[in-house]
């Protein structure tokens, strides 16, 4: 008699796998780009509020390149390009964080950018007006308003960046999608309905990453408009 | 009591201010003297606002100059956070900062740029507090507030930077019939104890029993200065002849 399907997912080390090679390995990649992408993107949002049209002309380029080239050709671009061009050997996790990393700060950059700039320019001089500098004007005026700005944004931010994660299967990183593949290759015969299981599972554990997120991101808002 | 002995604090000579081509001043002469309060008073667009928000160096102007006992706004070597402490400012929209509390956004400027100590700064601000009648509001934020309410807080954040000028550009034109009896209320008890304000405004009721003088702008430049007696029931120019027949029905 056929095994029911959803024993696939406790059979042998597969529950196992997903969640400590599989999953974790998504949420390395997805939460060092996060960080490293927020830390950037914040320098690179505070830098587009100058008005030196150099600086300016260069943060829309590189905004633009993450848009309009899909992150999959990125990750191509820098595993199979750039370490032929320059002849270094990165592996796919770190090519991986690299282009997540820089794609976050694109992305991010524009949020802090669109958030300081959505500041009535009368708080600036309601600022300035009580003796203020510029560090302090932005430590304790502006920023801590655009920060109330930037959430909703930020969380759309992360929970895309942990979901286009999976691509980096196409440059061999063996994450929770691939992992599952594996799975499902190898019960093929013994568990003909593993892929619903499976995909099952992992649409489960992508959602218990990301629903916390909204969550976080809801409360706050809340917080703040009360 | 004539004010026009006491020392000048602010020296204005000759400023010229202009947004790309457009020149909003045309050359302005003034002196404001410690103590005494002027009401500057015009039509939309003469300029008034601007000329004020250039007075403590909001606005850059672009000829004559604006001396703050002997200091040039216009010098380089002059530091402007400095000047801007000296002379507190109150806008129209009142400009809370709107993530902090009341006593935070009061505290804000003694603190972080006097570096004064925090039981004095705090004991002043609940005193200033007590005076506008909203001790009671301190640990509010400021959406829970009226506007006027709003606005004696944003005199009460300029008052406890001990100011030794403060300007006021149009403090009650956001607010409702009703608040801005209480919100002239604490302008004119700083009057009475001799503050020197200088301060744009359309009340001229108010501006009548506040100012020890007026000056009248038109297009850019000064049409009338005179006491607020004879302004009123005298003026001089056609011009303020005119404004003042709009405020009577």
């Amino acid at each position: 008699m056929q095994n029911s399907g959803i024993d696939v997912i406790l059979q042998g080390k597969n529950i196992q796998r997903l969640l400590f090679e599989g999953l974790f390995v998504t949420i390395e990649i997805a939460f060092i780009s996060i960080i490293i992408g927020s830390i950037l993107g914040i320098l690179i949002g505070l830098s587009r509020t100058t008005k030196s049209k150099v600086i300016l002309f260069i943060n829309r380029v590189y905004l633009e390149a993450f848009r309009i080239i899909p992150t999959l050709v990125w990750l191509f671009i820098f595993y199979f390009g750039v370490t032929t061009a320059l002849n270094i050997d990165l592996s796919g996790e770190v090519v991986s964080i690299i282009v997540f990393s820089l794609w976050g700060a694109a992305e991010m950059g524009d949020i802090v950018r669109g958030a300081l700039q959505s500041l009535p320019q009368h708080q600036i001089e309601a600022g300035k007006a009580l003796g203020l500098n510029y560090f302090q004007l932005y430590r304790y005026v502006l920023i801590p308003q655009a920060i109330r700005r930037m959430i909703p944004g930020t969380i759309n931010l992360a929970t895309r960046m942990i979901k286009t994660t999976s691509l980096v299967v196409l440059i061999g990183v063996i994450d929770v999608v691939k992992i599952g593949q594996q799975i499902i290759e190898t019960s093929r015969f013994e568990f003909p309905t593993a892929s619903f299981w499976i995909y099952g599972c992992i649409f489960f554990l992508y959602f218990i990453i990301c629903y916390p997120l909204s969550k976080i991101s809801k409360n706050l808002e809340a917080k703040w408009t009360n | 009591m004539d004010k026009n002995n006491n020392p000048v604090l602010l020296e204005v000579q000759d400023v010229h201010k202009k947004y790309d081509d457009k020149e909003i001043l045309k050359g302005i002469d003034l002196n404001l003297h410690k103590g005494e309060v002027l009401v500057i008073l015009g039509p939309s667009g003469c300029g008034k606002s601007t000329f004020l928000r250039c007075l403590n160096g909001l606005e850059k102007i672009q000829g004559g100059d604006i001396k703050f006992k002997e200091q040039s706004l216009t010098d380089k070597n002059v530091k402007l956070q400095e000047i801007h402490e000296k002379i507190g400012m109150v806008f129209q929209n009142y400009e809370l900062f709107p993530h902090m509390t009341v006593i935070e956004n009061i505290l804000l400027g003694p603190l972080k740029v006097q570096k004064r100590n925090k039981a004095e700064a705090l004991a002043e601000a609940e005193q200033l507090l007590e005076r506008v009648g909203l001790l009671d509001r301190k640990d509010s934020y400021p959406r829970q507030l009226s506007g006027g309410q709003k606005q004696r807080i944003a005199i009460v954040r300029a008052l406890c930077m001990n100011p030794e000028i403060i300007l006021f550009d149009e403090v009650t034109a956001s607010l409702d019939p009703e608040m801005v009896r209480e919100v002239l209320d604490v302008i004119l008890g700083l009057a009475k104890q001799g503050m020197t304000m200088a301060i744009v405004t359309h009340e001229m009721g108010f501006a009548r029993s506040v100012a020890d003088r007026i000056i009248f702008m038109d297009d850019g430049k000064i049409c009338e200065e005179s006491n607020p007696e004879e302004f009123f029931t005298n003026p001089k120019t056609e011009r303020a002849k005119h404004f003042l027949n709009i405020f009577q029905y």
